[in-house]
């Protein structure tokens, strides 16, 4: 039974026009991974290669009939992924490409929301592309490129060659003051590790947050730099370098998105779950992200969280394991968030 | 007790149909199998998406991810009709005298005998096709309603607004009623006499499979543990009435549905495999086939209203004889 069917694995790709989606996307089809992937994008035109797996979309929100704001999906999408759920030995995974300015909220959406799509297909991660040099001018100019920083899991800061590390420093700092949860990876020509960008299992709750050791730790240390969860690149680039932002207020100009991080002891399930609950119900519209890692009272396992607008998903994880500090951690990323209230409420879920 | 012979076949069964009484089985590699005196088997697309039945000229129209459309008859003639480029075609339908549409992108081609070919562009994806029975007009789903074209003249299309995504489209028999499926699990109606609005939701899953019953009384749908079976006789069709549920079942969900020619009959296939035909008057219901590998997503009877051929999306595909 249908039951029984593999998910395909679902990259979705954003980023401005020029950050380098197409060089990347060229790399996906013709470097030898042993992997096949269906690619799903608006034009045909950049891509130089011949393939019968490149799908072209007209990129269409659907806005559900329930009045719902946040429930919009990608009506496009949900045809061409069940045209080639079809016939799926042809491919291990698919990209979805977006378009310069689109919202990727709808596209991830789309993989929670419609039940045919859900069963043959699983988000595994949202990768953003951005170019060094134009970002701050783009973070001017749309709320796009913004939105597609805060949702994403993965951040290509791509051209790097085009800036000087003082203003690559900075536009680092901008993209961690908007999304401290995602990876951060520096490069040129789009050169990043093809599986640090593919089969990343971002929305798999049983991986999402154990890729990231350091999972929302970066609020909590004074750290000398602007790293994150990742911290894989060159530290040393950041000597010398006195960082004293406020990571959820960023004090740099034109980002509207903030997060707010959230810490606390063992939580009371019957407390907390309402909580939760209420707080996607009334605040949804302005969520985009949140993830986040829940010790219960009374509970051996961790119990892991993750939330697209609305959209909240949660499980039991694994055991904790021993010495591990039962823990909360939980991350919002979105606009107009009330961190105090956020907190205030946090904390009273607390077990006694 | 009915029986069953069986064709194995690799992947998605698109389309199930008797061309020349002959079985067909239209699979999502583009290959069209048909059962003639053994397993014979002929190309049409390169990835078959969309087929639907031409009743008139008993043949099978197919669009696909080659952006192309063939037409298959019986025998294994293969013609390609049309091509739209480089984009899939995703829809397909016949209208009268020889008439086909399909839909790509934006487009709708209305494809006349001759070879002529008419574009209609609209704003938004065309998601469904239909030709109403006399053939006047063909209708198009489309967000957030459907559109009424009529492909012989020049004139405005009429437009028919109802919020949310239409993905597919009937004209009942009689040409009085236009329905629609719906991205949400609803089907929606339309009285084209006055456009009064009929909604008819409830369902638990999207509904994919519609039929009506001989003359049009009823109309047959998927989408939920049971068929549902809205009336359509009274002048106001299905409302303010509740539907028929047959077949229902627990565990399972129904996938595709097959009105009987001239009974008020329906086949009912579901997401196991399962099919079994259930009576409108007393819900009688009688086995036609056990469970197998995949959903059941074509039914068709035969012009003798002895056998129903029947595809799967894993492949096992099959005739049921239910006279033996």
């Amino acid at each position: 039974m249908s039951d029984a069917q593999t998910q395909i694995p679902v990259t979705v790709l954003t980023g401005y026009l020029g950050a380098g989606k197409t060089t990347l996307l060229n790399r996906i089809l013709s470097e030898n991974h042993g992997k096949r992937y269906a690619v799903i994008v608006n034009e045909f035109g950049e891509i130089g290669i011949d393939n019968d797996l490149i799908v072209e979309s007209d990129e269409e929100i659907y806005e559900m009939n329930n009045g719902c704001v946040c429930c919009t999906v990608r009506g496009d999408l949900i045809r061409v992924v069940e045209g080639l759920m079809k016939r799926p030995g042809r491919f291990d995974a698919i990209v979805v490409e977006t378009t310069g300015l689109a919202d990727p909220v709808p596209v991830a959406q789309t993989f929670f929301m419609d039940d045919d799509v859900r069963t043959k297909t699983k988000l595994d991660a949202v990768v953003a592309l951005v170019d060094a040099k134009h970002l701050p001018l783009r973070l001017k100019d749309s709320k796009e490129a913004e939105d597609q920083i805060a949702f994403a899991d993965v951040v290509v800061l791509n051209k790097t060659d085009l800036v000087t590390p003082e203003e690559l420093e900075k536009v680092e700092a901008t993209i961690r003051a908007i999304n401290p949860a995602a990876k951060i990876h520096r490069t040129q020509r789009s050169g990043v590790a093809l599986d640090e960008v593919l089969d990343r299992g971002a929305f798999d709750l049983s991986r999402a947050l154990e890729n990231d050791p350091h999972f929302l730790d970066a609020h909590d240390h004074d750290h000398d730099h602007e790293c994150g969860p990742d911290c894989d690149h060159d530290h040393h680039h950041h000597d010398g370098h006195d960082h004293h932002h406020h990571h959820h207020a960023s004090d740099i100009h034109d980002v509207t998105v903030k997060s707010v991080s959230l810490r606390g002891g063992e939580m009371d399930p019957k407390k907390f779950f309402p909580w939760i609950e209420k707080v996607t119900q009334m605040e949804g519209p302005n969520i985009l992200r949140l993830k986040g890692i829940i010790a219960l009272k009374g509970d051996e396992d961790r119990y892991v969280l993750q939330g697209v607008h609305m959209i909240l998903e949660g499980d039991h994880q694994r055991a904790w394991k021993d010495g591990e500090k039962h823990e909360s951690r939980l991350v919002f990323i979105g606009r107009d968030l009330d961190d105090e209230r956020l907190k205030k409420s946090f904390d009273a879920c607390q077990a006694a | 007790m009915p029986t069953v012979a069986p064709l194995d076949l690799e992947g998605h069964c698109v389309a199930a149909v008797f061309l020349n009484d002959v079985p067909h089985f239209a699979v999502a590699d583009g290959a069209i199998h048909r059962l003639d005196n053994g397993h014979k088997t002929v190309q049409a697309n390169d990835g078959l998406l969309a087929a639907f039945h031409d009743a008139a000229n008993d043949r099978l129209i197919s669009g696909g991810e080659d952006g192309k459309v063939f037409a298959v008859r019986a025998g294994g003639e293969v013609s390609e009709l049309a091509s739209a480029g480089k984009k899939w075609v995703t829809s397909v339908t016949t209208g009268p005298q020889g008439t086909i549409a399909y839909a790509s992108g934006k487009t709708a081609f209305v494809r006349f005998a001759d070879g002529k070919i008419k574009e209609f562009k609209h704003p938004r994806s065309v998601e469904g096709l239909a030709f109403s029975p006399k053939g006047m007009r063909f209708g198009v789903a489309r967000y957030n309603g459907a559109t009424l074209h009529f492909p012989a003249a020049e004139g405005k299309p009429v437009e028919l607004e109802w919020a949310g995504a239409h993905t597919g489209i009937t004209f009942s028999p009689d040409g009085a009623f236009l329905v629609t499926t719906m991205q949400e699990n609803a089907l929606h109606g339309w009285k084209l006499a006055d456009g009064k609005h009929m909604r008819m939701s409830g369902y638990p899953g999207k509904v994919k499979s519609l039929s009506w019953s001989v003359k049009g009384k009823w109309l047959a749908s998927s989408g939920a543990p049971a068929a549902i079976v809205w009336p359509f006789s009274a002048k106001d069709g299905p409302m303010g009435k509740a539907p028929l549920e047959l077949g229902t079942r627990g565990n399972t969900m129904v996938t595709c549905v097959a009105c009987h020619p001239s009974q008020d009959v329906v086949a009912v296939g579901y997401e196991d495999g399962m099919v079994i035909a259930a009576r409108f008057a007393d819900a009688k219901e009688v086995l036609l086939r056990r469970p197998g590998k995949g959903a059941i997503t074509s039914m068709m009877w035969d012009k003798e209203e002895r056998r129903v051929v029947f595809g799967s999306a894993a492949g096992d595909c099959g005739v049921i004889d239910i006279t033996a």
